[in-house]
Parts: C-alpha cells; sequence; structure tokens
C-alpha cells in the first residue's frame, strides 16, 4: 500500500535569521540584481527581461534589473498549491504547515544491493527505486535518483520520469529535464495522466526543479524548460547550490545573497512570463572542502543554510525545496547518519515545504537502498520532533500521576496505554542488549538491506493503465523519432503484460 | 642585489600578489636578471613554498590559486623574453584541455588548467563546448603530451568517448595520453572509454598528469597512488 506521512510543522521552532538580518539579505540582493545583474543565456529570457523594461546587456546575456520590478513581479507568484499525485489520495498540499520528504536525485552510480558493490546507474535502478520509495510513507514525493544511462541523452529524462510513474503513484519533481524539447514532452505526459491540460493546472501530477549556474548565472536550455512549464502551469522551482569560497562568497550571508540573486531574479522572471503560474525557492548551498574545491554536503555552514533558506522563501511568500540528506559519506555510517540527521532536523524545524532528498551518498553521486532506508528513519524522528511537546489535561497526566503515586510505575497504569503508542519506535537502530548483538550479530546496515529486499519483493503499487502506459511511451518514442534516435525501450515496453517491473 | 629581487618574486607569489608579481617580472628584465633564472630562482621557489604549506595543511585551495595566478602574470612578461632569446623553457609536460561538446561548465576545468599551468606544465586551454576535431587540432598544434577532457553532465560525458575516438582516428594514441573528468565521470567510465587516467579532483588531477608523462619531460610512466 502506498501512503505518504509528512511531518506537520509547528512544535518546534528555529530561527537563524532575525528579521532585520532577513531584510539586509533582501535589500543586498536586490542591490546585486540591480547593479552586478544575473546572466540569463536564452533568448526567451532577454526578450522577457528586454519587454518588462529591465537593462539587457545582450553581448553579455547579463540582465539588470530594478529593484521594484523583482518586488512587483514576485507579488504576483501564489503562496500555496497543491502537488498532484497520480493517486489523488497522496497529493500533497504545499500550505507552509507540512514538510514532505523526497528521494535524492540525480546519482551516477549505484551500490548494488545484493553485492554491495558500485555499478553504473541505469532505466531498471530508476523503476526499482521508485518502486521502493513508492512503499515508504516517509517519502512523499519522487526526484529522479539515478540517472538512466542506458537510455539515449535526447528522451533520457523522459524514460526517467515515465519509471517513476510507472513505479509509483506519487507526485514527480523533476531535476533532469533541462530542455524545452524536453519539457514540452513531459507536459505532454503529465497532460494525459492528469486527463488533459487544464486538468493538469488544477492538478499538476508533474513539478520541475531547475538548477541556477552560480555565481549570479542561469542555464540556457534550464530556463526554456522553465517558460515550458510556467506556460503549463506546473510548478518550476530554482535550485542554488552556490558554494561558500568556490561559487559564492567565503562568508554564509555572501553566499546567501549570491543564491538569493539568482532565484528571485529566475522567479520573478517566471512571473513577468506568466503571472500567478506557480514557482518555488530551491536550494542546496555548501561551503566547499578547502583542500579540494570540491562539494562537501555537510559541515554546520550545509546546516544553517538548511535552517536560513526557508526564511527567505517565507519572506517571498513561496515554497521551498530544500536540499537536506546530501552527506558526503561513502557508506552508510557514521558521518552519513550526522550530516543527514542535522541537515533534515535544520531545514525541516524552519518548515522547508520539500525536503530533499534520501538515498544518495557520496555528495549525491551513489544511490544506497539502504541509506534510503536509513534517511527515512532519520525522516520520522525528525517528524517526532516537530510533533514537539502538546501540553494539556491529558497530556499532564495528573489522575495518573495521583494513581501511581510516588514510588510505583507506570507501566500498567491505563493512561498509559491510551498514549504509549504516540511514542517514536525505530525500525533500524539497534537497541538490543550486548550479549544478543554479540550472538546474533546484523545491526541497522544490515536490517536496512533486509527490510530493502523485502519490499522490493513484495510491493506493488498501482501499475499505469496500459492503455496510458502506451501513450507515454509513444510521446518518449516520438521526441526520439525528432531527433533521428533509435527509439530506446521505456520500463513500460520491457515490462511484463501485469506491470510487474521487477 | 639580486638576492633582493629574487626575494620579491618569491613574495610575490607566496602573498598571491599578482600585480607584484607583474612588477618584480618587469623588475627583473631591467636588472638584466635573464628570465629562466628569474624563474627558476625567483618565482618557482615561491610556488615550491606555497606547495609544502598546502601539504602541510596550513595553506588551502584559494591561496594555491592566487600563488598560480600570481605565477601566471609573471610568466606572461617573462615567457615572451625567453622566446626572444631562443631559449625554450623545460615543461613537465603540454596539455590541451577543454569542456567537450555541449557542456558549458568551465570551473572544474580551470581550476585543473591554473593548477597544471603552475605545476611546470604548458597549458593550452580550449574553453566549453570543444568539438572533437577542435581537440585534435589542438593537439597536433600543440605537440600535446595529455589531452585532458571535463563533462559536468551524465548527457555529455559520452562527448569523452568521441574525442578519443577522434584521437585514435588521427592517429594520435598512443603517444597522446588522455586524462577525464567532471562529476558524472567515475574509474569505471574512464576505463570504458580507454581513457588513461582520471581524477576526482584538481590535485589529483596533476597527480595524474605528472605520472601519465612519467615524471619528467618524456619517460616511462612511474606509478604511483593518485593522490
Amino acid at each position: 500500500m502506498s501512503a505518504v506521512n509528512p511531518a506537520a510543522i509547528g512544535g518546534i521552532r528555529v530561527e537563524a535569521l532575525d528579521a532585520e538580518a532577513i531584510a539586509r539579505i533582501h535589500d543586498a540582493t536586490l542591490h546585486v540584481i540591480e547593479t552586478v545583474g544575473v546572466r540569463f543565456p536564452s533568448e526567451r529570457a532577454l526578450a522577457t527581461w528586454e519587454a518588462a523594461g529591465a537593462t539587457v546587456d545582450r553581448a553579455a546575456e547579463v540582465v539588470r534589473v530594478p529593484r521594484a520590478m523583482i518586488e512587483a513581479a514576485l507579488k504576483t507568484a501564489p503562496p500555496e498549491y497543491p502537488l498532484a499525485a497520480r493517486d489523488p489520495a497522496l497529493d500533497l498540499s504545499l500550505d507552509g504547515r507540512h514538510v514532505y520528504a523526497a528521494t535524492d536525485g540525480c546519482g551516477i552510480e549505484v551500490a548494488d544491493l545484493q553485492t554491495g558493490e558500485r555499478r553504473p546507474s541505469g532505466i531498471a535502478d530508476v523503476a526499482e527505486i521508485a518502486r521502493l520509495a513508492d512503499a515508504l510513507d516517509e517519502v512523499s514525493f519522487h526526484w529522479i535518483p539515478v540517472s538512466a544511462q542506458d537510455r539515449p541523452a535526447v528522451s533520457r529524462s523522459l524514460h526517467e520520469l515515465l519509471a517513476c510513474w510507472a513505479n509509483s503513484t506519487k507526485h514527480v519533481q523533476t531535476e533532469s529535464i533541462v530542455s524545452a524539447r524536453e519539457a514540452r514532452a513531459a507536459i505532454e505526459m503529465a497532460a494525459a495522466i492528469a486527463g488533459g491540460r487544464q486538468a493538469l493546472r488544477v492538478r499538476p501530477v508533474l513539478s520541475m526543479m531547475q538548477c541556477t549556474t552560480s555565481p549570479l548565472g542561469h542555464d540556457g536550455g534550464s530556463l526554456d524548460a522553465a517558460f515550458e512549464a510556467a506556460e503549463a502551469g506546473i510548478p518550476v522551482g530554482f535550485m542554488t547550490m552556490a558554494s561558500a569560497a568556490f561559487t559564492g562568497p567565503a562568508t554564509l550571508a555572501g553566499t546567501l545573497v549570491v543564491g538569493n540573486a539568482e532565484v528571485i531574479s529566475a522567479l520573478a522572471l517566471m512571473q513577468l512570463a506568466f503571472p500567478g503560474c506557480p514557482v518555488y525557492y530551491a536550494a542546496a548551498q555548501t561551503a566547499i572542502d578547502l583542500r579540494s574545491g570540491a562539494y562537501t554536503g555537510g559541515g554546520p555552514e550545509d546546516f544553517l543554510f538548511g535552517a536560513a533558506t526557508n526564511q527567505l522563501a517565507d519572506f517571498y511568500r513561496v515554497p521551498l525545496s530544500m536540499g537536506a540528506f546530501a552527506t558526503g559519506a561513502k557508506a552508510p555510517d557514521w558521518q552519513a547518519g550526522v550530516e543527514n540527521a542535522l541537515s533534515s532536523f535544520l531545514a525541516s524545524a524552519v518548515g522547508s515545504d520539500m525536503l530533499l532528498g534520501l538515498g544518495l551518498l557520496n555528495g549525491s553521486r551513489i544511490w544506497s537502498h539502504e541509506q534510503l532506508l536509513l534517511d527515512a528513519e532519520i525522516f520520522s524522528i525528525v517528524r517526532g520532533m516537530l510533533r514537539g511537546i502538546p501540553v494539556d489535561d491529558e497530556s499532564l497526566a495528573l489522575d495518573a500521576i495521583a494513581e501511581v503515586g510516588p514510588a510505583g510505575d507506570y507501566l500498567t497504569a491505563p493512561h498509559t496505554r491510551r498514549h504509549m503508542r504516540e511514542l517514536w519506535r525505530p525500525r533500524f537502530m539497534d537497541r538490543r542488549p550486548m550479549g544478543v548483538v554479540e550472538a546474533e550479530g546484523g545491526g541497522p546496515r544490515a536490517w536496512a538491506n533486509a527490510k530493502a529486499r523485502e519490499l522490493l519483493a513484495t510491493h506493488e503499487p498501482e501499475r499505469l493503465e496500459p492503455a496510458l502506459a502506451g501513450e507515454l511511451a509513444g510521446i518518449v518514442h516520438a521526441v526520439e523519432r525528432e531527433a533521428g534516435v533509435e527509439p530506446a525501450p521505456t520500463v513500460v515496453d520491457v515490462a511484463a503484460p501485469a506491470g510487474i517491473g521487477r | 642585489m639580486t638576492e633582493t629581487e629574487f626575494q620579491a618574486m618569491r613574495q610575490a607569489v607566496v602573498d598571491g600578489d599578482a600585480d607584484a608579481a607583474e612588477a618584480a617580472a618587469r623588475a627583473s628584465i631591467a636588472a638584466g636578471i635573464p628570465p629562466l633564472v628569474a624563474i627558476d630562482e625567483g618565482f618557482m621557489p615561491g610556488m615550491k613554498e606555497v606547495g609544502a604549506g598546502f601539504a602541510a595543511g596550513d595553506l588551502f585551495l584559494p591561496d594555491m590559486m592566487l600563488a598560480a595566478r600570481a605565477m601566471q602574470r609573471a610568466l606572461a612578461v617573462l615567457e615572451p623574453e625567453l622566446k626572444a632569446a631562443s631559449v625554450e623553457r623545460t615543461v613537465a609536460g603540454r596539455v590541451v584541455i577543454g569542456t567537450v561538446a555541449g557542456d558549458i561548465h568551465e570551473i572544474g576545468k580551470n581550476l585543473v588548467g591554473m593548477l597544471l599551468s603552475t605545476s611546470g606544465f604548458e597549458v593550452h586551454d580550449l574553453g566549453v563546448n570543444v568539438a572533437p576535431e577542435r581537440f585534435v587540432e589542438a593537439a597536433r598544434e600543440h605537440r600535446a603530451d595529455i589531452v585532458g577532457l571535463s563533462a559536468l553532465l551524465t548527457t555529455t560525458m559520452t562527448g569523452q568517448r568521441a574525442v578519443i575516438a577522434a584521437l585514435t582516428e588521427a592517429g594520435m594514441r598512443p603517444p597522446v595520453k588522455v586524462m577525464v573528468g567532471g562529476a558524472p565521470v567515475t574509474g569505471a567510465w574512464a576505463e570504458e572509454i580507454g581513457a588513461d587516467g582520471y581524477s576526482e579532483d584538481a590535485m589529483g588531477a596533476v597527480e595524474l598528469a605528472k605520472r601519465l608523462v612519467g615524471g619528467g619531460a618524456t619517460g616511462a610512466g612511474a606509478e604511483g597512488p593518485a593522490r
């Protein structure tokens, strides 16, 4: 059975920035957009900016925008909207009161569940991961978890998207659609699932995420894909991954300004083109490793970025999709636990609407089913913490306290039986006595491995209707034919008639 | 007198002060110091000092990059003098680098190029979105020992295979070695496409390049760890 169980915000509040700090970052950001400018290497983007009256340097493809124009454009962005799912019972409401976690993306290798060996990722991995994530209520929606490197570059993102839809009834947000052609095909696929273009606007079963090119730039193909999404009413977000001391200033505030300039300039652009279209803020800033220059995915700076960014998104009254769980660890180990627990907790405690992403290791490069399940356990702890501590007559338990009195115990108190199931229970934390551990072996990682195998052997999500599956595959193949590429089998082409994708 | 000038050259590199490095290079010419001597006894000791600081963990990548930039500014002044005097500087190897066709990401490639050039390599950076034929032409023109190929996307890294094919087609492999890099690139990929090596980061790429050219201008490859 497929289910989603997000974290409800309310019990805990964390603040990384006070109102004055947010105002200063906002002001600095507008100053940067107006004086330094942001690069928009897309004809459609430059033309939109020109039409709006911004200063466009065509040769450099750099746009400088008056602050009032940015502020006015951002005001038309809707603060709340849904992310729909194939199964309407799994629709998500970006209402500012929930944290919805998703799988991570986009990895390039998979740690094999049976052998533990690393191998390049392919379309079968995308399908299997989507099915496994479908079985976990901690996962509310999907990102494309790994790259389908065994499918043609021209249609790869569409194969990946179809593999997710074919193996899960939950919402899919793509991070791998980076051209207008792919975006148009993906929207056509989404409309086929939703029941037409208009129905898709009401219940977008697809959302898109585009990466910025830090510092202060965008990718042309990504911008063009975003325009297609915005035009169709598909929620679209822009993610900054500005890295302190490399693609952003070494100071956290400076990197927040650079990333904020990238994101809000793009969101404003979408609003100028299609006022009122659903957009969101996305971010996964980091601080580089000072010796190698590499992305780290951990450390106090990353966690603070996670805490600060939702405050910026709230300031602009748009949802946030926040990168967390981005551990640089090479295996599901101590480092992965520390980094993913802290990053997910801080980003959740500030109320990030969407939280990425479970399952990847080595700075979002290596997929691990074990890590997915262990990350889900971390999220379940965070979800428990966000509930906070309700204080009322029943929870104060005065009757039970009087009944037990001094020196008794609460094991058999009726109050205990009423409330004990509210207590968090682990699936993978090792709470066994030492002697049992020594006698039996095993432990969190082994249990996660076994659980993944069990779920993959048993979990069967509701499949696509064969006619719909055929229609979606046809859209993918049309893109391939148009590009002069031999059509590659999609997951629904290669699946058995019953649709078992194992 | 010369000692003071060598000291200024060394310090400019250690400080990562490109303006001071350029000024020191000009001063050395005015003082009649042979450019090769200025490089070897003035600027290179600065690079070595920064390299030692990095190895010891006291200095970081930004320090290395600033030193490299200062060194490059000095070389830009001194190299025309070398050429005019028909003196050829011994280089560790000649490298042609670029980001493959369809890919516009350059930060990682630039980092590798900068560190290679200050590790004694002659680097020819072809930029981004570079067609396979362009790599072949440049490798021939500059008598490259190594061609370095960068790609940041799984959809573009197949371009690395295309360049290797083009170099093979042109009859240049061997002797031209190919090193590959970029976020989606793995050792398995490098092996699959027949590259001679790959590195996960820029410092590793310098070590790899040194190994590929055998630790000197030419010669048999010296085995050793990538980092």
